[in-house]
């Protein structure tokens, strides 16, 4: 089922490609031992070869290339054992050594695929053309004062891996869902943090548009989105504006565009802002940079577990259905949590305090995994309460919410409140005796048919309890009394 | 007794050894020295404060018995080194009064060895000339006249004023970088000894970059053995410097006994230009001769695309200039003239006002040979051709030891002379651009006088890393050649 955007002289396709800048996870830049780290107060992390003093050179750091490579390795992908580093030359404030180093023609990883999830259960691949090393820019500050414009260095020089897909995207969906799934595998690996509001992941969308069966037409490149979001609002509204253009008899032109999220158009960019002959040519201060494949392999090795195949093994090992695995994997976190409440357990029951009862705790208090109020060895603990008959399910409840409010091990909270299942069967036939008597005309009703009243009886019996009876106990004990 | 300022640094390394001079009036004498011959302007900032405090601490560890390698030797640094403290200008209005905060790796080295500073020497702008007449402090005076004409001689470039100052007695010994013969020439010009070290040899951390690829420091000293005692100090791997190379740096000066005997030198046949000067053609004959006599053996070779290395090097040197200048922008350090209007504004007023013309053409022609549509037909061409050059040197290699040539086309020309057409002036660059692009090193050893009296250089170039040979070699011409003639301009 192609997805296509109705134009007046009929159905269009969409074609897009993704450029996705990452941001590498290392505490020192590409190219100089400067620190990293966001919020930094503006131009306390910049060397003199990040501000392209006279006689700086650079040095690659070693880290940002095991991370590249590492995500080479986890995107299935080719790893170049020789690549190159040129310099990309443009004039801006920001960019102070007045170039750029980057990979132009002989990048560090090739060809790789994703395997993207869509919402309807599908799945699709996604060719990845290349990934290549570069320096981020600094940041230039227009709004700061009237007349000048400031610039902050701290994220020049900061290492990016730009990731170019095929233009194999067919529907927003679809980009949503490879922008989703390579931040999924970034963060597994831990070679970026994915973090789009600061900017850790940036997108550059490439869109034309087709009637199917044609081969591709101009495409159109919009620049910095920063947002799955707005990534799928600027294809659609890019491929609004291009069918448009067609239709009216016009030609879409190559170029260059802004996406305006509070308009949802996109415009083009101002000529100076693009019109550069970059002058790439190879970086004199650089050898090229050849890999041991040792090394690679040595990385490889060490590669952690990704969500494709943790979903399989979640599948495989504990009989998750591919949803509630998919939902378990989304996150690392969530699928090591997951994990360790598993074992040993029912996988299954697991599943569904995790992606039930702690799930709504997290969005109810704002936390996340990584700090969630219950630990995982507490939600095992709580678990284990329950399949060792100390209290029942239902009571279990009751205990994690404490847990939730206090942080109180389930033990604890079952002792302290005395919530320790009732198993002695006189206590048991003494409420079932109580409820029986306040309730004769029920009794009667049951008698003379009225089976569903079984259910009030345990409730009754439950309550007259403090809900601490042992739910099969009672379930006897009442089917004995009323006979 | 000598006058300090006639010492060899040699000599001068003896005496302060058996404590017959001082660091201090070592150093005294130089800066006089340089003061009275200030008009040759080989200087563009004099140090002596820091002079005689180095040699105060120099002197102080010479009598503790604590003596360095070069304790107390006053040197002069061109002013490419940044220098911490030291206003370092590339000698461009662009670096306004930059004061680096950090010192190069090859100045630290000499520092840390005992080497007294006397202060940054002049040269042409971003070290791009072949005549010290770029300079925005105004161009160097050689100390040598021609015999009968009292008119001011170029020095050479583009380390002019470290040649000047070496040649005119006003230092023991300088530092300095060639690209495509900024070391060889002007030592050429001025009757002294430089040697462009193999690529990779020194680190260029801390070198205000012209040409990255084929950048590479180098002494420039009065005699063959002070060449080879400063390179040693000067050499060595640098981490922070990605083309350095890790290998060890061998004693020079333990070479320079080895003599010649069974040495396979080789003499390549497509360096004897038309209508070359027949004074360059008998000094090569001549340096032919002495070898034989000292025990090697020559052999005619080829290096046939020696022809293409000038208009080569013409476009790689001016294609990675127009990118590593790219950063003098008005923007962070150095000058900055506004005017008005936007950014771009900024770096036209800025720029056009900080490079001198020498420095724009080349930022032009950079620009040119790596614009899209042109680059395949010239930066791509001439990496080609670099690389076949680099292989006819392999060649060679496989027959000789090391090959002998002239060092320049003709001796030092007067100021304005040859300014008409910058192609004219590259083609002094032709016999030491070769060694450049194949990143080997080359020495020029003072030879002889032309008959005007103005000295001759011969080039010794040799196998990547083996400045041993080329050291051995050269002390062999400068042992035959017995050149004493002494510049008219000089100190004592």
């Amino acid at each position: 089922m192609t997805y296509t955007l109705e134009g007046r002289t009929g159905a269009w396709e969409i074609v897009c490609g993704l450029e996705i800048h990452a941001q590498v996870i290392s505490k020192a830049k590409l190219f100089s031992g400067a620190a990293t780290a966001f919020g930094a107060a503006p131009n306390t992390q910049v060397s003199f070869v990040d501000a392209a003093f006279p006689g700086m050179l650079p040095v690659i750091n070693r880290e940002c290339v095991a991370q590249a490579i590492r995500t080479g390795l986890g995107l299935n992908a080719e790893i170049n054992l020789w690549s190159r580093f040129d310099r990309k030359n443009y004039f801006y404030a920001d960019l102070p050594a007045g170039y750029q180093i980057s990979q132009y023609q002989h990048p560090i990883v090739g060809k790789g695929e994703i395997v993207i999830d869509l919402a309807d259960g599908t799945q699709r691949t996604i060719g990845i053309t290349r990934l290549h090393l570069e320096q981020d820019a600094g940041k230039s500050l227009h709004d700061q004062h009237p007349t000048k414009s400031y610039i902050d260095l701290n994220r020049a020089g900061v290492a990016l891996m730009e990731i170019v897909s095929e233009p194999d995207i067919r529907s927003p969906e679809e980009a949503g869902a490879y922008v989703a799934k390579l931040r999924q595998i970034l963060r597994y690996l831990g070679t970026c943090d994915g973090n789009m509001e600061e900017g850790s992941l940036r997108a550059d969308v490439n869109v034309s548009v087709r009637k199917p069966g044609e081969m591709y037409r101009t495409r159109c490149e919009v620049k910095n989105v920063n947002s799955i979001r707005f990534v799928m609002q600027a294809i659609e509204a890019e491929a609004r504006r291009q069918i448009e253009v067609w239709e009216s008899g016009g030609e879409v032109q190559q170029e260059t565009r802004l996406f305006d999220p509070n308009r949802g158009v996109t415009r083009p960019m101002r000529s100076k802002e693009h019109a550069h002959d970059y002058r790439y040519f190879p970086d004199p201060d650089l050898l090229p940079l050849e890999l041991d494949p040792d090394w690679v392999a040595e990385l490889k090795a060490h590669l952690p577990e990704l969500p494709d195949a943790k979903a399989a093994r979640f599948q495989r090992d504990y009989g998750l259905s591919a949803y509630d695995a998919r939902v378990l994997v989304a996150e690392q976190a969530t699928a090591d949590y997951y994990e360790s409440v598993a074992k040993g357990r029912d996988p299954k029951q697991a599943a569904n305090w995790v992606m039930g009862d702690l799930f709504a705790a997290l969005n109810r208090t704002g936390r996340g995994i990584a700090d969630s109020p219950v630990s995982a060895a507490s939600l095992g603990r709580l678990l284990d309460l329950i399949a060792d008959d100390t209290i029942s399910g239902r009571i279990a409840k009751q205990v994690f919410e404490e847990m939730v409010d206090t942080g109180a091990d389930p033990a604890a909270i079952v002792e302290a409140k005395g919530l320790r299942q009732v198993k002695d069967a006189g206590a048991i036939d003494a409420a079932v005796a109580q409820v029986l008597a306040a309730n004769a005309d029920k009794v009667a009703e049951y008698k003379a048919g009225k089976d569903k009243l079984f259910g009030f009886f345990v409730g009754q019996v439950m309550k007259a309890m403090a809900g601490k009876g042992n739910p099969a106990l009672v379930n006897e004990a009442l089917k004995k009394a009323l006979g | 007794m000598t006058a300090p300022t006639d010492l060899t640094l040699a000599e001068a390394r003896a005496a302060l050894a058996a404590k017959r001079i001082s660091a201090r009036e070592l150093a005294e004498a130089h800066l006089a020295a340089i003061e009275k011959l200030k008009d040759l302007n080989a200087f563009i900032t004099v140090t002596p404060e820091r002079a005689l405090a180095d040699a105060a601490a120099a002197d102080a560890r010479i009598a503790k018995g604590e003596a360095r390698p070069l304790d107390g030797i006053p040197l002069a640094i061109k002013d490419l080194f940044c220098t911490t403290g030291i206003r370092s200008t590339a000698a461009s209005r662009i670096l306004g009064n930059f004061v680096p905060p950090y010192e190069s790796t090859v100045s630290a080295k000499l520092w840390a060895a005992g080497a007294v500073c006397l202060g940054k020497t002049n040269l042409d702008e971003f070290a791009m000339g072949s005549s010290n007449t770029t300079s925005a402090f105004g161009n160097v005076v050689n100390p040598w006249r021609r015999r009968g004409d009292n008119r001011d001689l170029v020095p050479g470039g583009s380390s002019g004023g470290s040649a000047a100052a070496v040649a005119a007695r006003l230092c023991l010994g300088a530092t300095a970088t060639d690209t495509g013969g900024s070391i060889r020439q002007p030592a050429a010009f001025t009757g002294t000894v430089g040697i462009k070290p193999t690529y990779g040899r020194c680190s260029r951390w801390g070198i205000v970059a012209f040409a990255s690829s084929l950048d590479q420091a180098g002494p420039i000293a009065r005699t063959v053995r002070d060449a080879a005692i400063l390179l040693r100090e000067m050499s060595g791997h640098d981490p922070k410097d990605s083309t350095s190379a890790d290998v060890a740096v061998p004693d020079f000066e333990a070479a320079l006994g080895q003599g010649v005997k069974g040495l396979r030198i080789g003499v390549p046949k497509e360096y004897r230009l038309d209508g070359m000067v027949p004074e360059i053609e008998a000094l090569w004959q001549q340096g032919i001769a002495w070898l034989k006599e000292a025990g090697a053996t020559i052999h005619d070779i080829s290096l046939p695309h020696t022809r293409y290395a000038l208009p080569t090097y013409y476009i790689v040197a001016p294609a990675e200039a127009s990118s590593n200048l790219a950063r003098y922008d008005g923007v962070r350090y150095g000058l900055r003239v506004e005017e008005g209007g936007d950014l771009d504004d900024l770096y036209e007023a800025t720029r056009g006002a900080g490079f001198g013309a020498e420095v724009r053409r080349r930022i032009l022609i950079g620009t040119y040979v790596l614009s899209a549509g042109y680059y395949d037909a010239y930066y791509l061409k001439a990496q080609k051709v670099r690389a076949l050059i680099q292989r006819d040197f392999d060649e060679a290699y496989k027959i000789v030891d090391a090959i002998l040539t002239p060092a320049t086309p003709s001796s030092a020309f007067a100021i304005g002379e040859k300014q008409d057409d910058p192609v004219t002036m590259y083609l002094n660059d032709v016999f030491t651009v070769p060694a450049n692009l194949a990143g080997l090193p080359g020495i020029s050893v003072p030879a002889g006088l032309d008959a005007s009296g103005l000295p001759l250089g011969l080039q010794v170039l040799g196998r990547a890393f083996d400045e041993e040979t080329v050291f051995r070699v050269a002390a062999a011409i400068e042992a035959a050649a017995g050149f004493d003639a002494l510049p008219q301009l000089r100190a004592a």
